[in-house]
């Protein structure tokens, strides 16, 4: 018989006790004291998802719907639900072959694990879609389509203004700017679309889902109680004209160059060209993936916005301002003479600057004919001009003209990428020839906008609401208004009436007559326009091209009509040959008669338009370019091509200068060095780019950071 | 309802019986959170026989089928047929050597279409009655040596059987005898030794063995120097310390090495260390230490800082589920890692980290009061017997239910190793829940005829 012994029993109930401490403890620790486990069970156990909201509508001064959203289908795969699908139907519908349909398959297994939907096809085409949808049912559930919103451009014009969208990249990701975009986020790449992007994007929601172990959303956490909603992006009203835009990209086919057209009396963009374009729809949706690389590689730079990135020699456009700041600085009145007895000797020796035409020239005429020696006597007097005891202080006074005049620095525009140009100051030609190793003449040819002068095309744009405004201008810009308010005041600068030197009336009206003159017996009577008084100015701009000349680009600016300006503009044609009056002067005529009139119906006038557009002035290099780059094999291959050099080929020619004056000054520095560094680089034909020439450097990395942007 | 069926009712324990309910009521609850999917229509599933929970609903069902039976029999049935039931259980064993099916890596289950029985499992009902029986045999005297070897020899045979198996959760739970063993006056001395010995087997695992050498050896001459006169008198004391010695470096030095690279499975050895947070084991040959870190792997234990201690996948979802429930818990069938899936077997070994996240500290309190008060009501009820078997079978079933459930809670918490043990009566599984009703019934109908002397 076995020993009754009772108090055992409460040792075991000690035990029992013990361990029943021991569990409410550790209880106590993991579910109380620490947070850790709720932490990582938020961590893995919730989802956020991102709900994004519609960006914003872009519509130009007519109201007319510039840039929208649309629809657009993935077809999205789930692996493991694939049994009884009719693969073939899908493939014949997709134009696959049962060996792309399974790499697919398993790419999508490999990436997202069979019981997770990947994308088998992303951005469905609209036939593929059209034939997906009737059939679809052969097809689920394995396979389903997924909605995703698209921009969609109903005009297909003003590529560079507008603007594309395209995924974050790891930069923009790293830059604190941009917190809260995620890889995969979409976001406005160039024009509007990334100058706006705060305004278009709109707020994004985020919805909270539960998701399990593989990952898969299964349903609303706390249904959906900390959820926020997204609230749609802001439509925005611009200046902009499409109809003008369209003529002008029409007009620009088969040339390099740009143009701008402003309104004076507000600042408001009319349209801005810039050729070659492209057609933005081209970068929409699936359409992306096709062409991005190749205008990439174009090595007429479609991507490039020259109205705002490309800087020119302003050429003999420049006068007019040189006009301006001679009389108002009494160096000469409108009755002043200056003769052109074949060319200006000013400096003795050296390369004279030949006038246009023979004679005697007064204000007026000189702006009318173009006269050299006129302006080139003008700014001698300027620069000479007794008034001031040092000629850093006369260069002082005229640079601060000049960027009165809005040049020399970025003007502000809402485009993005937008360019300084350059006017040169004392402090420039003392770190190029050494202090006081130069006078006047080292730098007259900028008189006549050549040489060291650089400007982009809005700036000369503006430089012509200037004169027509008779001395103030704001600001150009596109978006005029935005719906639902200006919340991160990005209109007010805009607003703003910039007239730093007041000028006499009297002055403009001289220059106003000068004018009038270029188009009505000038050299820029092309630009006539029946019934309406122009103002405008030819110019004829030499260019270089790694020292060899190439044929002069092609400018023209003026407005119209002459009383109560309601159009400033300018083009440029590059390389275009013969002058400014030839080819720029008829586009400007057409462009103005087309805002001013609202339409052209005249039929001889319908006719230009065409012949105009057909004109064939792409420089010959460009062509040599694509065949090279064709021949090259490596034509989708940018990285390459950068790194041969190929795309910097075209470039040079439009001298994109420095983002600040310290870069400018290290430019300088390395192109001296290049001198001596130059020859044993090219003998040894290395594509490395460490061992580059150093001039190009600079160049160099703008160049990608150029690429990069545009691709995003 | 009581003057209905006065010969069912009669001196029935109703509190254990309410005990029994609300823990599988829990059981029912937790089981139907993890599976349940807002899709679904609820009343369907639930009578489908589908899901788990519809099937944990009709084993219920059947449990109290089989509990009603129980407690129409009379106790002498069970003194009467104890050795036989055990034969069976023994035979029942051996069948599934020859029938088994395997489940999840053993061989250990007899499949009866419509579910699957483990014999272990159902053995522990009849282990306790035949030792029950022995113990309250009139010539056993469990003070003797033989007696109590006997006794041993009861408990560990099906263990034993089912180590063979390669069941070693299983048979773990055959230890929770020692408590009746205990009870019924088997020496502390022997308790202490088991204990020791544990305590010996972990120290191997944990301490570099040449260090616990130079330790043990200490211990060994201090002991001898502080002891040098009585050993001047008594040499036998000398050789006890020399023994104890030898002992504890013959099982550390060997005994520990031999378990590690050749009986144990890898998976038991990961489980093992996992707990410990120990990973660096040195195994004798290199393939056994690739085939240890390929199980590691396989386990999804993970290690992100040099410092930090390895944890099992399991046990570390486990955890965060149960973390995450903070006081009050998140709400019934608010769970998001249960709801997601994330802790792996949460139906069966895992359930109560679905108490954890869905009701909280709070809810695992109440839980845990219920099973300690079913235990302690089980003891009092134990300690009014007059009969030694009745005593004997209830203290077999407290100790049965106490190994689970701590253990159980403990793996789920991290504290120990996860053997493979369900949770009593909460956990789904059908011979789980039916052998515990039986065990339960069977301790509640001994309890109603106390007043007869069992034999």
């Amino acid at each position: 018989m076995a020993v009754f012994n009772p108090s055992r029993k409460n040792v075991v109930l000690l035990v029992f006790i013990s361990l029943f401490i021991l569990i409410v403890f550790q209880l106590a620790n993991i579910q109380l004291f620490s947070s850790k486990y709720r932490l990582a069970a938020d961590d893995q156990g919730i989802f956020k998802k991102v709900i994004y909201p519609d960006r914003g509508i872009v519509y130009d001064r007519n109201r007319k719907v510039l840039l929208q959203n649309s629809t657009i289908y993935d077809l999205m795969v789930t692996p493991g639900k694939l049994k009884g699908t009719d693969t073939f139907a899908l493939c014949s519908i997709l134009g696959i072959d049962t060996a792309e349909f399974k790499k697919r398959v398993l790419a999508a297994i490999i990436k997202n694990k069979s019981y997770r939907a990947s994308v088998f096809e992303a951005l469905l085409s609209n036939e593929k879609m059209a034939m997906l949808n009737e059939s679809m049912y052969k097809f689920e559930p394995g396979f389903y389509l997924q909605q995703r919103s698209v921009r969609d451009y109903p005009f297909d014009a003003g590529g560079n203004v507008l603007g594309y969208l395209s995924e974050v990249d790891s930069n923009t990701l790293k830059n604190p700017k941009y917190v809260g975009y995620n890889m995969g986020d979409y976001i406005g790449k160039v024009g509007l679309e990334k100058t706006y992007e705060k305004v278009l994007m709109g707020q994004r929601g985020i919805e909270f889902w539960k998701k399990d172990n593989k990952n898969r959303l299964t349903d609303k956490w706390e249904a959906g109680k900390y959820d926020t909603m997204p609230i749609a992006g802001q439509n925005m009203h611009t200046s902009l004209d499409i109809e003008l835009q369209e003529l002008g990209e029409k007009l620009m086919e088969n040339k390099l160059g740009s143009i701008v057209a402003v309104d004076p009396k507000t600042g408001g963009i009319l349209c801005m060209v810039s050729a070659p374009s492209f057609k933005p729809k081209l970068l929409t949706g699936a359409e992306r993936r096709k062409h991005i690389n190749e205008l990439l590689t174009n090595p007429a730079l479609p991507l490039l916005n020259r109205s705002v990135s490309a800087t020119y020699s302003p050429g003999s456009t420049f006068k007019t301002l040189q006009a301006l700041v001679g009389m108002h600085e009494g160096v000469i009145n409108t009755q002043t003479a200056v003769s052109c007895g074949g060319a200006f000797y000013g400096c003795g020796s050296g390369k004279p600057m030949r006038c246009l035409d023979y004679g005697t020239y007064n204000l007026r005429s000189a702006v009318t004919f173009s006269d050299n020696t006129y302006f080139a006597t003008v700014m001698q007097r300027v620069i000479n001009n007794p008034k001031y005891p040092t000629i850093d202080s006369s260069l002082t006074a005229w640079n601060n003209y000049m960027y009165a005049f809005g040049l020399g620095k970025r003007l502000g525009v809402d485009v993005p990428s937008e360019k300084k140009g350059f006017i040169p100051d004392p402090t420039f030609f003392n770190k190029t020839y050494g202090n006081g190793k130069w006078n006047y003449c080292t730098f007259r040819s900028v008189s006549i906008g050549q040489g060291e002068v650089t400007a982009t095309p809005i700036q000369v744009a503006n430089e012509m609401a200037y004169i027509a405004n008779k001395g103030w201008y704001k600001i150009p810009h596109l978006v005029d208004s935005i719906e639902g308010g200006d919340k991160y005041e990005m209109l007010s600068t805009f607003k703003q009436k910039h007239n730093a030197i007041d000028i006499a009336d009297s002055i403009y009206e001289a220059v106003h007559d000068g004018m009038q003159g270029v188009v009505e017996r000038g050299t820029g009577t092309n630009a006539k326009v029946k019934g309406i008084t122009i103002c405008g100015k030819t110019g004829t701009v030499e260019n270089y091209f790694r020292g060899v000349k190439q044929p002069n680009h092609a400018f023209f600016c003026g407005f119209a009509p002459r009383d109560n300006p309601k159009i400033a503009i300018m083009c440029v044609v590059e390389n275009s040959g013969r002058f400014g009056g030839t080819y720029a002067a008829p586009i400007v005529g057409l462009m103005i008669e087309k805002y001013l009139n609202d339409s052209i119906t005249d039929k001889g006038r319908l006719a230009k338009i065409e012949s105009l557009s057909k004109l064939n002035l792409m420089p010959k290099r460009i062509y040599a370019e694509i065949r090279r780059q064709d021949s090259a094999r490596h034509a989708g291959d940018s990285a390459y091509l950068i790194a041969k050099g190929f795309i910097r080929i075209i470039k040079d020619t439009l001298e994109l200068d420095e983002d600040d004056e310290v870069d400018a000054l290290d430019k300088l520095k390395k192109d001296k060095e290049t001198v001596k560094n130059d020859i044993p680089a090219k003998d040894s034909n290395n594509t490395k780019p460490n061992n580059k020439p150093a001039a190009i450097l600079p160049d160099e990395k703008k160049k990608n950071s150029v690429i990069d942007s545009l691709k995003g | 309802m009581y003057q209905q069926n006065p010969k069912i009712v009669k001196g029935v324990d109703w509190l254990t019986i309410w005990l029994y309910a609300a823990l599988v009521f829990i059981g029912l609850l937790c089981i139907f959170s993890v599976e349940y999917n807002s899709n679904d229509n609820v009343l369907q599933t639930f009578l489908g026989f589908k899901k788990e929970y519809s099937k944990q609903f009709y084993f219920f069902c059947a449990s109290i089928v089989l509990g009603i039976f129980i407690l129409l029999t009379d106790s002498k049935l069970f003194t009467a047929t104890a050795n036989l039931a055990y034969l069976f259980g023994i035979l029942l064993i051996l069948a599934t050597f020859v029938v088994g099916k395997e489940v999840g890596g053993s061989k250990s289950w007899i499949p009866l279409g419509f579910m699957n029985v483990q014999p272990v499992e159902v053995c522990k009902i009849f282990t306790s009655l035949a030792l029950a029986k022995y113990l309250s045999l009139p010539e056993t005297n469990f003070k003797t040596t033989k007696a109590q070897l006997i006794a041993v020899a009861i408990a560990f045979s099906p263990a034993i059987l089912s180590v063979l198996q390669s069941e070693p959760g299983a048979a773990i739970v055959y230890f929770s005898f020692a408590l009746a063993f205990y009870r019924e006056g088997l020496p502390t001395l022997y308790l202490l030794i088991i204990f020791s010995l544990g305590i010996l087997i972990i120290a191997s695992i944990l301490i570099n063995p040449n260090t616990l050498f130079i330790i043990f050896t200490i211990i060994a001459a201090v002991l001898i120097y502080l002891n040098r006169r009585k050993i001047k008198r008594d040499k036998g004391l000398l050789i006890m310390i020399a023994g104890i010695w030898l002992l504890c470096v013959g099982v550390q030095k060997v005994g520990v090495p031999v378990l590690f690279n050749n009986i144990l499975k890898p998976h038991q050895i990961v489980r093992i260390l996992s707990t410990f947070g120990k990973d660096d084991y040195k195994f004798k040959s290199e393939e056994r230490t690739v085939e240890i870190n390929k199980e590691f792997a396989k386990l999804g234990t993970t290690k992100k800082k040099p410092g930090e201690k390895i944890e099992s996948y399991n046990v570390k979802q486990s955890k965060i589920a149960i973390g995450s429930g903070g006081f009050w818990g998140k709400g019934f069938l608010q769970g998001t890692q249960t709801r997601g899936d994330f802790v792996p077997a949460q139906n069966t070994d895992f359930i109560f980290s679905s108490v954890g996240e869905n009701f909280g500290f709070f809810g695992c309190i109440v839980l845990l009061l219920l099973y300690f008060g079913l235990m302690f009501r089980l003891i009092f009820l134990a300690e009014r017997q007059r009969s030694v078997f009745s005593r004997v079978y209830m203290y077999c079933v407290v100790g049965i239910l106490f190994f689970h459930v701590a253990l159980n809670i403990c793996m789920t918490l991290g504290l120990a190793p996860s053997p493979g043990i369900t949770l009593p009566l909460i956990s789904y599984g059908g011979s789980s829940l039916i052998t515990f009703t039986a065990l339960l019934f069977i301790a509640i109908k001994l309890d109603s005829d106390r007043q007869m002397v069992l034999r």
